[in-house]
């Protein structure tokens, strides 16, 4: 394709990418949006939306549970991730495979599955609507394991050997040498982790019943309920839960495209 | 060296001669070696195989326990062997359901290959400000499906959405998306395919920055054309992502359901009814627990066999460089 060409359909792409998301500030901007089809610039914008959305639930603290929950299980499934990978990758032990084999079983799984014999027994270990029941299923990822073991594999070993003459032991390896060598396998995953988190719908639906416990989703789908016809109000809960996970993937950008190709998963 | 912590992890190399340090602390750790690496394997698996096994493999034996009951998730369990299956095997509902998971996936995975294909190729080349055109494309991946489909509900609203509001512009008298049978499907394809795209963008934009750049040379020296390239060095390359993709997607069709929910609810009069949306439908809207647990036992073979047998027969197009 000639470059000019190619330059125009790839930002009229890009637009269309967009002009969803330029859609939703501006009709966040736009006080009683939704009976009509909204002005692309709106006559009167103001923040009304924003000042009923805060009113209409406790949304910092909504904000807060959100962010808390998706940095504590993204630390978590990094650590126990890569511990597993690592074991997976350098370790020896009898029916290391079949073992494997478990881990990539659960991968097939769809959480609504499991969402009804998870709940019973959040109920009976008296967790229902609490943070430890938000967090349970996600302190260890089978995917991460999988993810994590191909970056593992293609650290060379004979730095391990190396550092195995030097006296250091498992643990010391992977702290300092495997560790800091799979960062970009780490990162991608640390961002899919907290995408994960932060969008997670189903089980926080279930699990969850008080309003200071809630998590962003959740919060927005009983806003779409609350404010059938006001989109304005829908949409600036929508831009506000947007923001911190486009900026997280902005910063992490180049290593996620490094982390992929050097992954495996190519 | 200390082989005894490290057996055959890989080519061995030749030690050089100990220190008397290291021949002592050697000697120290001869005595409960096995123990000792026993206690290794578990300190490297426990932290991932105790929350698996608690939150993820306990909860899949009980719903398998669950299927072969009746149960309404109030009064007792009462077990009826295989009954809930060969009940749902024998049912309209369920064949349904695996009719419009296929016709999503049918629809979907092309869709959204082709379209992450194009980006992918057009990203790869030395465009200015590429990485931020590549954030654009992937921005729709980190948003909740949550708000995508409340976002994409409203764009094809039929009375007041944005896309018939266009159409409208050019004389176009647009369907009524997702509150018509014929165009609900495809509505929801349409919001997954966007909001996926970037997704398969990326694996494929790491797995043409893995081809190496003389094979291209070389092929423009033998005089071929871009789309001879293109067929013969990009397609074949490439096939190890394009596995990756199928593979992902396929479970990931299979298990389609955010969206619906959102959406359509699985309406209107039941063409978006997915066999998750089902699952749900079974547990949360009717009560019946067993048949739920039973049916997404049934969907989970179906993934299981579908993946196997992608697995299997990779090796018949996918070439690993």
């Amino acid at each position: 394709m000639r470059r000019p060409a190619l330059y125009t359909a790839v930002t009229v792409g890009a637009l269309v990418m967009l002009f969803p998301f330029a859609w939703t500030v501006i009709t966040s901007l736009t006080p009683g949006a939704g009976l009509g089809t909204p002005d692309l610039i709106p006559d009167e914008p103001g923040l009304d939306a924003y000042r009923t959305l805060l009113e209409a639930m406790p949304f910092w603290r909504i904000l807060a549970n959100s962010l808390w929950i998706a940095v504590a299980s993204t630390l978590l499934q990094l650590v126990t991730s890569a511990m597993a990978a690592y074991a997976f990758a350098r370790l020896d032990f009898p029916g290391r495979n079949a073992l494997f084999l478990v881990y990539l079983a659960t991968l097939m799984v769809p959480m609504q599955v499991l969402v009804v014999p998870l709940f019973i027994e959040m109920r009976e270990l008296n967790l229902v609507d609490t943070y430890a029941a938000l967090l349970a299923p996600s302190i260890a990822s089978a995917f991460g394991v999988f993810l994590l073991r191909q970056a593992v594999a293609q650290v060379p070993i004979e730095l391990d050997e190396a550092a195995t003459i030097d006296g250091a032991g498992h643990l010391r390896i992977f702290v300092s040498v495997v560790w800091p060598l799979i960062r970009p396998a780490l990162a991608t995953f640390a961002v899919l982790a907290f995408m994960s988190s932060w969008n997670s719908f189903l089980w926080p639906l279930v699990v969850i019943r008080s309003p200071e416990l809630m998590t962003l989703p959740l919060g927005l789908s009983t806003l779409h309920g609350q404010f059938t016809t006001e989109w304005d109000v829908v949409m600036a809960g929508s831009v506000i839960s947007i923001v911190p996970i486009a900026v997280l993937y902005l910063a992490a950008q180049k290593y996620v495209i490094q982390g992929v190709a050097r992954s495996g998963l190519k | 060296m200390s082989t005894s912590t490290a057996p055959r992890t890989g080519p061995q190399l030749t030690p050089s001669p100990p220190s008397r340090r290291r021949r002592n602390r050697n000697a120290l750790r001869h005595g409960g070696n096995r123990l000792r690496y026993a206690g290794i394997v578990a300190l490297f698996l426990a932290p991932s195989l105790i929350p698996l096994t608690l939150f993820t493999l306990v909860p899949m034996v009980s719903s398998l326990w669950v299927a072969l009951h009746d149960w309404n998730l109030i009064t007792p369990m009462e077990f009826v062997g295989l009954a809930n299956f060969r009940e749902l095997l024998a049912d309209g509902d369920t064949w349904a359901a695996f009719g419009h998971t296929l016709g999503y996936i049918a629809g979907y995975l092309p869709l959204v290959y082709l379209l992450g294909l194009g980006a992918a190729l057009a990203l790869n080349t030395a465009l200015k400000g590429r990485n931020v055109l590549r954030a654009a494309y992937f921005l729709p991946v980190v948003t909740s499906w949550v708000v995508v489909a409340l976002l994409w509900r409203w764009l094809l609203s039929p009375s007041n959405g944005l896309v018939n509001h266009v159409l409208g512009l050019v004389g176009i008298d647009g369907p009524g998306w997702w509150t018509d049978p014929t165009w609900a499907m495809p509505s929801v394809i349409l919001a997954s395919a966007w909001k996926d795209l970037g997704f398969v963008m990326i694996i494929l934009l790491a797995g043409l920055q893995a081809i190496p750049g003389e094979l291209y040379d070389a092929a423009r020296v033998d005089g071929t054309s871009a789309w001879q390239r293109f067929r013969h060095v990009t397609l074949p390359l490439l096939s190890p992502s394009t596995f990756f993709v199928v593979v992902i997607s396929l479970i990931n069709g299979f298990q389609v359901f955010d969206q619906v929910y959102v959406m359509t609810g699985g309406g209107p009069a039941g063409a978006t009814e997915v066999v998750v949306q089902q699952i749900y439908d079974l547990t949360f809207r009717y009560g019946r627990a067993g048949d739920a647990s039973a049916l997404s036992w049934l969907l989970f073979l179906v993934v299981l066999v579908v993946t196997i047998v992608q697995v299997r027969g990779q090796r018949r197009w996918v070439t690993y460089a």
